[in-house]
Order: structure tokens, then sequence, then C-alpha cells
């Protein structure tokens, strides 16, 4: 270190030494945060003062808007309209959905950015016995998921909408879903990428195509599955 | 003439403007990464898609300014200086007294060297992991989980290294004068920077 009179290139060391473990970290992240998520998880849920959420530790949510601010809607001012190619158009308040039968199941929700929260408790109605009851005529190909946002819409085909994990989600954690989730009503498909899962859902339209939705027009697959 | 008299040349134009471009660029960069990391501040400010591009084009372009600096000679040769570790650097770091100038420090003090190159080394870590994380298709999807995770604290470590910079730059004007004029008072270099004052007196 002394040998050479203006002293050690500690800087390009320093350099090298963070993309080494900026490197490693890309690598073995995902196992690190799972590892500090199990740790963190209870004490996450019960954080009365939010200082959890500012820090990025575990598998933590992050709330996607992708309008300006959402006007929430409730029980009296919400309705969900299935529109389109079908033979029996409807319109369903939030007491309709809740009464009827409902799917519970526990899942992840993944971000194709890379972020996900595991085991997740949902409750809904399942997507298909909507369809089913609207009646899709012959020429409907997919279906076309509306927001209240006003902007967002993304697309299933009528067969990936029909799936045993697509439901029209009412309940997360036991609790009715939360406005910045999306609630009062919002999709959730299990095997599929959050972008498929519209939040503010208001309006379930079938369509004679398979149009990419609002991510997929800047860049995302057009099939969201996890892991593809 | 007697101010210029009294005090020396620390900053080419060059180099200020490299430092104002690349202070602008890390500017957005954080305010955007706030909102796009921050539940509640996302949802006041919605419009994820604008908040996201323009967060990945000024992180895209906070290198270039960095990197171009390198036509100047006087870039050039202060990021040697920053390269450089001294014995009496590493004395400097580990004494108590650093401030008071018994070890006599050379045009960077060795806590400047190093949040030199912690900016410029997490600065090409979050440009790697954002790419990841942007295209996608890039690579498999555990990596994208992992550089998401690398992404967020290597930008926590940023930030908090630009607050400190920003710190101590407000509890020193003489500092400030020299990044914003290119000259500071000669009393302030025998003070803070006593080696590099020798050097300049010859």
């Amino acid at each position: 270190m002394g040998a050479d009179p203006d002293g050690a290139p500690v800087g390009r060391r320093v350099v090298l030494g963070l993309l080494g473990l900026g490197a490693l970290g890309v690598v073995t992240g995902s196992r690190i945060q799972g590892g500090l998520s199990e740790l963190l998880a209870p004490v996450q849920l019960r954080d009365p003062t939010g200082f959890t959420s500012l820090v990025p530790l575990g598998n933590t949510w992050r709330y996607y808007s992708v309008t300006g601010s959402v006007a929430p809607r409730d029980a009296t001012s919400y309705a969900l309209k299935v529109s389109g190619l079908v033979d029996r158009p409807a319109t369903y308040r939030l007491a309709d959905l809740e009464a009827m039968p409902q799917l519970s199941f526990t899942d992840d929700f993944h971000c194709v950015t890379g972020w996900h929260v595991p085991d997740v408790p949902w409750t809904g109605v399942r997507l298909a016995g909507l369809l089913d009851a609207a009646a899709p005529t012959a020429e409907a190909v997919g279906v076309r998921f509306h927001s209240f946002d006003g902007t967002y819409s993304v697309n299933m085909t009528l067969d990936q909408a029909r799936a045993d994990d697509v439901i029209i989600a009412l309940r997360m954690y036991g609790d009715p879903v939360t406005h910045n989730h999306g609630g009062p009503v919002r999709i959730y498909s299990g095997s599929m990428y959050g972008y498929k899962s519209t939040k503010w859902l208001s309006e379930i339209e079938v369509t004679p195509n398979n149009d990419p939705g609002y991510w997929e027009d800047r860049g995302y697959p057009l099939d969201g599955f996890i892991g593809e | 003439m007697s101010e210029s008299l009294g005090s020396f040349a620390r900053f080419a134009p060059a180099e200020r403007l490299v430092h104002r471009l690349v202070g602008l660029l890390m500017g957005v960069c954080l305010v955007t990464a706030a909102i796009l990391y921050n539940g509640s501040i996302m949802m006041a400010v919605g419009h994820r898609h604008l908040v996201e591009t323009i967060h990945v084009w000024s992180g895209l372009a906070l290198p270039v300014p960095m990197v171009a600096g390198a036509l100047s000679a006087a870039y050039r040769a202060d990021v040697r200086r920053l390269n450089r570790f001294t014995p009496a650097d590493w004395r400097w770091l580990r004494s108590r007294t650093r401030r008071d100038g018994t070890i006599a420090v050379g045009k960077f003090n060795a806590g400047q060297k190093i949040n030199a190159w912690l900016v410029a080394g997490s600065t090409g870590v979050l440009l790697g992991t954002g790419a990841v994380m942007y295209w996608t298709g890039l690579v498999r999807l555990s990596w994208r989980s992992g550089a998401t995770f690398v992404h967020d604290w290597f930008a926590l470590g940023l930030g908090l290294l630009v607050i400190g910079h920003i710190v101590y730059a407000i509890r020193d004007p003489e500092a400030r004068r020299g990044m914003r004029t290119g000259r500071v008072a000669r009393h302030w270099a025998r003070a803070e920077h006593g080696a590099w004052a020798e050097e300049m007196d010859g």
C-alpha cells in the first residue's frame, strides 16, 4: 500500500466491490428477502408506526395507481357491469356479490418487476360462475376488465378467465379489500402477474378479441403467467 | 483583485457543470423513487407510468455526465485524486480529531473520497438492477426479485449519502462557494485541505 507514493486505488476497489455485492444480491436476494419476510411478517402486520413500510424489509406491498387520485366507492355507490358479447348482461351491487358462493384460498401476489407478497388469504366469487350466468355468445374470445379509475383496463382470454384461481376478490386477509388494494372489488388471478388483477373493478366486458391492455401496451407480455 | 489573490481555483467549469447535471438527475431520481416506492405518496400522486418513465430515463442519463466529464483534464485529475488513498487518509479516517487540521488533508479528504466512490458504485448497481426490473424479459423472475431487493437497499443507501452530502454542504458556505464559483478562500483551504493549500502555494 505504501509502495505507491500516490496511495492505493481504493476508489476502484470500492466500485468493484459494490458491483460484486449488487450482482450477488441479484442472484441470492430472492432467498434473503424470503427469510427476512418470514422473520418480520408478524411485526409488519401489527406495526402501528408504519415504519416498516418505509424501509424495504421483507416482502411488502407496493401500491400502484396509473391515474390521479381515485374516488373511493362503497356498498351504496359500487356496481359491477357484465357486458359485451353475452346473452344476459347484468349489473351487480356489492351486496349481490357478497350473497354469492364465496371461494377462499391462500396464494402469492407477484409483480412482473420482481416483488411479491407470499401467502395472501383471498376470498371472492369465481369469475367462471359470473361468466356462465352471463352466457357468452359464440363470437366471444376474450374478457376485458375495466377499472373505475377511468383509465386502466386489461384482458384475458375467455379460457384464462375461467380458471379456478381467477376470482372477483371481495376480501383480503379476512377483511374487505381496502381502497389502496383496489377495493371494494378487484380481480385476483393466482397464476398471473399483478397487472392482470385489475384494481377498482367496474366492468367485465366480453369481447371478440384478446387485445393488449394498459401495461401490455407499455411492454408487458400479453399472457401474464408467473415465471414466463 | 485582492479576492482572487486570497483564493485558489478549486473546480473547473467542466466539473461544476458535471456536478450540476448529476445533482439535477439525482434529485429527479430520488424524488420519483420516493413516489414509486412509498404507498401513501403513490396513491396521492398516481400516474405510475409517467413517474416510472421519468425515473427510468433520469436513471439512464445519470452516468452520462459522470463519464462525459472525462473529456476534461481537470475532471480526470480530480478523479485520480479521489481514487488514491494515502496512509494519511487511513489515519484521518481513524482519527477522532480529524477536523482539527493536524493531519494535512489533500484536495479531498478521505470521507469525500469514500463518498464519491460509494455514489459511483451505487449508481452502477442501481443502473444494472433497474434495467433488469424495467426490461422484464432480460432475466428470470427470481433474479428480478433479487434485483428489486438490491435496488431498494442501494437506493436507500444512496439517498442517505446524498442527504449527508447536502447536510455537509449546508454547514460549509465556503465549500458551496467552491462548487458555485470554482474558487475558494485561501484561509479555508489552509484549514480544511492543508496539503492541497501547500501544493497550490507552490
